[in-house]
């Protein structure tokens, strides 16, 4: 294992996160703000309380959960889409680096930008909200779990894309969807029967139930389901940097 | 070429080229099969038209391309199967100028060290700026570099893991005549360190400056290496050019032989002549010439440049 190399990429990267911090950082709180303005105390002072918890508190985990892949996969794509773009990823190819200490360099930066972005936001909850999350072991599991998983799709993503229009592309077109649809807000069962059946199609009903049972006790679907959901994404996702790098895939010609 | 010379070469090549071929996914033959060995310690100068062929194969033994056949060994390691301790032993420098362009300069040479896997160290890495005269901008972003100085980071982004063997892929394009000695003095003093240098070039005056040996590549195929030296001896012809008065018409018989010809005008006869023969003829010319009844007005010798030779070639390969 080459450490030093993933210790330069990580380091590499998280400089790069640190040049442009404030932008990071103020806007997933301005917009987590707003939506507990909107949400939590405008609308959601007319739900009184979704299954026992007060609106408000109800949407943290999906808030949460909103930024956290937004930003695990524009931050991953970016960081090798980046070097793509300028050609300095020759150095990358041309480095006595395996696959997997690439991915560990790249994904855990990005994941690590999302998670801490991920912390900042339920710190802003807290200001809104009385928040008491009953499984702080599991929460933090399920957050790490996400981010390093979404991270890797975003590195997939970065390899994949062409131009900026593409790299664009997933996060808007996909992402946000998917969690929107999954959950964020409501609770699957406020849904129409057959709703519920599609949106079990959704992975992110998966996580955003999971990660709510962590804060509050209840979800959507059962927890071991939605371990079993993060697993299986994450191993999609390895199976296919494997695969792009045993190819070459938009890499090596 | 010369079986024996190989033989020694073979003995201590640090870089070893078998058979290897490439095509590229459009069906392009970029390598027709190319052997080459290179010499520890050497500086070996491929030179070739573009789309020769020169940057694929410093791609695939870098390991930024993958070769469709062949085997390329560096240090005695695989490229492909053991690409780690190969890819060690590599320094390259491609022809782009490929900078991350919101870092500092010592951040991205630090950065590159760390990638091949070596543990920082700030005094070397103050050295190969000193030396790159790069110490004075390590603080500033390399966007707001000249493009001479951006090509000196990415040498010493190459240079920051003590490579055995350095690539670079047409180190003095698009750089000043100041700038370009000053890389020619780098190259020297890492060849002094017995680091093995390949280095790409349409300029011939740097391969005849600096190489040991000289490539030459044409549409995927090596057409010769060989010692510049003895390519310029073997194929280097000199042309003798003397002056004469009164002007001729013609060539009288008593001149004419093989390679002498009368310039346009008259007042110049040009002998072209192999230095590496027994007997060049000159004195017999002269001689002859002063026979002739004619006045030498001025003489003068030129030895026919790399680039001539060069240029012969890929004419001769083209037809």
């Amino acid at each position: 294992m080459n450490l030093q190399a993933i210790r330069a990429i990580y380091l590499f990267e998280m400089a790069r996160t640190f040049r442009t911090i404030w932008q990071s950082i103020v806007s997933p709180v301005l917009s987590t703000s707003l939506y507990f303005i909107v949400f939590g105390a405008a609308i959601g002072s007319r739900i009184e309380t979704v299954e026992g918890v007060s609106y408000g508190a109800f949407i943290v985990p999906g808030l949460i959960m909103l930024t956290v892949l937004q930003q695990s996969v524009s931050n991953a794509a970016f960081g090798i889409y980046f070097p793509k773009f300028t050609g300095t990823i020759y150095e990358l190819l041309s480095a006595p680096v395996t696959v997997i200490e690439i991915v560990i360099g790249y994904v855990g930066a990005a994941a690590t930008k999302a998670l801490m972005i991920g912390v900042v936001i339920l710190i802003t909850a807290t200001f809104f909200v009385d928040l008491h999350i009953a499984h702080p072991v599991w929460m933090a599991a399920f957050l790490v779990m996400t981010c390093f998983s979404f991270a890797m799709l975003g590195f997939i993503i970065g390899i994949w894309a062409r131009n900026f229009e593409q790299l664009q592309l997933v996060p808007l077109l996909v992402i946000t969807p998917l969690v929107f649809l999954g959950g964020s807000f409501y609770s699957i069962s406020m849904l129409p029967p057959f709703w519920q059946t599609v949106t079990m199609f959704n992975p992110v009903v998966y996580l955003i139930s999971g990660f709510r049972w962590a804060f509050f006790g209840m979800a959507d679907v059962p927890v071991a389901a939605s371990l079993g959901a993060i697993a299986l994404f994450a191993g999609l996702c390895l199976a296919a940097i494997w695969a792009i790098f045993r190819t070459g895939w938009r890499l090596r010609s | 070429m010369v079986p024996a010379a190989n033989r020694e070469i073979n003995v201590t090549s640090i870089v070893s080229i078998e058979g290897l071929k490439k095509t590229y996914a459009g069906g392009f033959e970029a390598l027709k099969g190319i052997d080459l060995e290179i010499e520890e310690g050497e500086v070996l100068a491929l030179l070739g038209p573009n789309g020769a062929g020169k940057t694929t194969l410093i791609s695939i033994v870098c390991g930024i391309a993958m070769p469709s056949a062949g085997r390329v060994t560096v240090g005695g390691h695989d490229v492909v199967r053991d690409f780690r301790a190969a890819r060690n032993l590599i320094g390259l420098v491609p022809q782009e100028l490929h900078v991350e362009a919101f870092e500092t300069v010592i951040s991205t040479v630090r950065f590159s060290r760390g990638l091949f896997g070596k543990k920082a160290d700030d005094a070397l890495i103050e050295q190969i700026l000193k030396d790159l005269s790069l110490w004075d901008k390590r603080d500033s972003r390399i966007m707001a570099l000249s493009g001479g100085m951006k090509r000196r980071v990415m040498i010493a982004k190459a240079l920051s893991h003590e490579p055995r063997v350095l690539f670079l892929d047409e180190p003095t394009a698009g750089v000043d005549v100041e700038l370009r000695q000053s890389m020619w003095d780098v190259m020297r003093a890492l060849k002094e360190r017995g680091v093995t240098i390949i280095l790409t070039t349409h300029y011939i005056e740097e391969a005849e400056a600096m190489a040991d040996r000289v490539g030459v590549i044409n549409k995927g195929e090596l057409l010769l290496v060989e010692q510049t030296e003895t390519l310029m001896r073997r194929m280097g012809k000199k042309t003798l050019t003397v002056d004469i008065e009164p002007p001729l018409e013609a060539l009288p018989p008593s001149l004419a032989r093989a390679g002498v010809e009368l310039a346009p005008g008259g007042r110049q006869i040009v002998y072209t002549y192999d230095t590496a023969a027994e007997k060049t003829g000159i004195t017999d010319l002269l001689a002859d010439i002063r026979a002739a009844g004619l006045h030498l007005v001025d003489l003068n010798t030129r030895q026919s440049s790399l680039e001539d030779i060069f240029v012969g070639l890929v004419t001769e390969s083209a037809q």
